[in-house]
């Protein structure tokens, strides 16, 4: 059965474009960083309309990161923009001192995360960003799955008070969330009921999940499926609700293993309620050029590596 | 506050700044002392600030930041003692439970830190973010930043550099302590500067130079240094000192860079730093 019909396919980063235009008539407040790389970050749409209020930084994002640090204590909201590596591992110092310890009001808009960045290769695929961020005191660490939603986290990211990692992609992607949901950060979205097993997803793998949980359900299984889009401060009571109902859990991400949002259910669960675990991640690789979908494959974050998880862990459970 | 007072005052900051290392048992005194006659300008003479009325924001007032965090006992002293916090806080620097972090933070609630440093390089990036921000709203003051010369080393810098002129961030007001001494030896010898004065030039700013030890000498400085603000060009001051001034053992040498008196020598120290306005 068909439950969720997407309405389109566009880019999460374009949702960032959007919710960043939106929120920005809104709020005067807000300003824009960019690293040389307006176009991709879609902020182009902001920089025109607000030109006083977006700053080009230039192929220098450490000078990018700490200038958004000392606009954010002069009062203002800033979205630091460039590429997922270039936001996370190459400014860690940067985003530990003047942001995450100094507690300043900085949004780091990472776009082309993950393997799907495509031909590029692993130098800019960077599958470690979750785990670096989410390891940091006070950051709040957000990975969208589509268009809307990536849009309704933007706003949601400026509203917020504190360091925020937004974390989106670069390829065309299915729209299939809401158009006006409500997004609050830190909590879980379930998508579909079930009892059988839990399947939480991040990102592009939320999609993947879908397309998994109605492959389950035509095999007789009852999927519970959780859309996780804040990784920290992680949905603790959704997670360990739909646990107990289903008694093992599945989760996925375009992400290491190391560091990702199963590692982060993984502590959670044999803390306070051990279960089977599988985990759709990529383990301990870097990536490779290629296709974005040829590469969800190649590295087993496709809807059949879902699905194949799925029926491993409940028979785990047996 | 005339010449002769702020003298006498950072007397008393270097006594505050022997002390406090020597309680803490580590820190450091070197740069603290280097830089002392510096902070007492600005925090007395110079900036436009009001220590009641502090605010992150620091609307309607200059604000600074200090980027080469180690030297966090002469900005603790000269907080205090401008009346951001009780000066008696002094005495827990460095101790658990304490706001007076080895480094700055704004972490624990210390009025007059804005932003965390310690790791070096950082601070003028972030000088000139909250300039950027005071230009956007209108508000015509001022942004300070200090950084060490070793610290000048970080690539960062530069990025810094390239920025403010590129895009004429001319609301800033930056300070390099001069004083070519950094853990491993000399800047000479660890990295060498170079033609320093001609880099900051090139890189296109306002380039002031200044015996940070000649308090008139400073304050006209630091005058000569605003009125070239609002001009389209970022303005620095290199400002040669002497780390470890004005105690004969630690004056001159890296020796004294992260390392605490003890006992014996904390005694030597505070000899030759009268009591002025009063210990903790």
């Amino acid at each position: 059965m068909k439950r969720f019909i997407p309405t389109g396919k566009i880019d999460t980063r374009s949702g960032f474009g959007k919710g960043l235009l939106e929120v920005a008539r809104e709020n005067d407040n807000i300003v824009g960083l960019c690293a040389d790389l307006t176009g991709s970050l879609k902020m182009d749409a902001f920089k025109k309309e607000f030109p006083h209020r977006f700053y080009e930084a230039g192929i220098a994002e450490a000078n990018m990161i700490s200038m958004a640090a000392g606009l954010a204590v002069e009062g203002k909201i800033p979205f630091a923009g460039t590429f997922a590596e270039f936001a996370t591992a190459r400014v860690y110092d940067q985003i530990r001192q003047s942001v995450a310890y100094s507690e300043a009001n900085v949004k780091i808009a990472a776009s082309h995360a993950g393997i799907t960045l495509g031909e590029d290769g692993a130098t800019h695929q960077i599958m470690e960003d979750i785990g670096l961020m989410k390891m940091l005191p006070n950051m709040v660490v957000i990975n969208p799955c589509d268009f809307n939603q990536t849009k309704a986290a933007t706003i949601a990211a400026a509203k917020y008070k504190g360091p925020v990692y937004l974390r989106f992609g670069r390829p065309a992607v299915p729209v299939f969330t809401p158009e006006d949901q409500v997004f609050e950060i830190g909590k879980a979205v379930k998508m579909i009921e079930g009892k059988d097993v839990t399947v939480i997803a991040t990102g592009h793998l939320v999609w993947k999940a879908v397309e998994a949980a109605e492959i389950l359900e035509e095999k007789g299984y009852s999927v519970e499926l959780i859309n996780i889009h804040t990784i920290k401060p992680l949905d603790k009571e959704a997670i360990i609700a739909s646990v107990k109902k289903t008694g093992c859990v599945v989760t996925a991400e375009e992400h290491l293993r190391n560091g990702g949002l199963g590692d982060s259910v993984a502590q959670l669960l044999a803390l306070e309620l051990p279960a089977p675990l599988e985990m759709v991640a990529v383990d301990d690789i870097f990536g490779e050029s290629g296709k974005p979908d040829e590469l969800l494959a190649h590295f087993h974050l496709d809807t059949v590596d879902v699905v194949e998880a799925a029926e491993k862990v409940m028979a785990r459970k047996r | 506050m005339d010449t002769k007072d702020l003298s006498l005052l950072a007397t008393q900051v270097r006594r505050d700044i022997i002390r406090m290392v020597s309680a803490a048992a580590s820190g450091h005194p070197g740069g603290s002392l280097g830089a002392a006659d510096l902070m007492v300008v600005l925090y007395f003479h110079t900036l436009k600030h009001n220590p009641a009325t502090f605010t992150m924001k620091g609307e309607g007032q200059d604000v600074f930041y200090l980027s080469n965090g180690h030297v966090s006992p002469v900005w603790y002293s000269v907080l205090a003692r401008s009346g951001y916090f009780p000066v008696p806080e002094l005495a827990t620097f460095r101790m658990l439970d304490s706001r007076l972090q080895g480094h700055p933070t704004p972490a624990k609630g210390l009025p007059g830190v804005r932003v965390a440093s310690g790791s070096l390089g950082q601070g003028l990036s972030c000088a000139i973010g909250h300039a950027l921000g005071k230009k956007l709203d209108g508000d015509e003051n001022l942004v300070y930043v200090m950084m060490g010369d070793g610290e000048t080393e970080e690539g960062q810098v530069w990025e810094a550099a390239m920025f403010a002129a590129g895009k004429k961030v001319d609301n800033l007001i930056a300070i390099v302590d001069w004083n070519n001494q950094q853990i491993d030896g000399s800047c000479e010898e660890v990295m060498s500067l170079g033609d320093y004065p001609a880099k900051w030039k090139a890189f296109g700013w306002e380039v002031l130079q200044m015996d940070g030890h000649n308090i008139p000498e400073i304050i006209a400085t630091l005058d000569k240094a605003k009125s070239l603000t609002g001009n389209g060009k970022p303005v620095i001051i290199l400002m040669k000192t002497d780390m470890g001034r004005g105690v004969d053992f630690m004056c001159g040498t890296n020796e004294w860079h992260g390392k605490a008196p003890n006992k014996e020598q904390t005694e030597r120290a505070l000899a030759q730093l009268p009591e002025t306005v009063g210990d903790y």
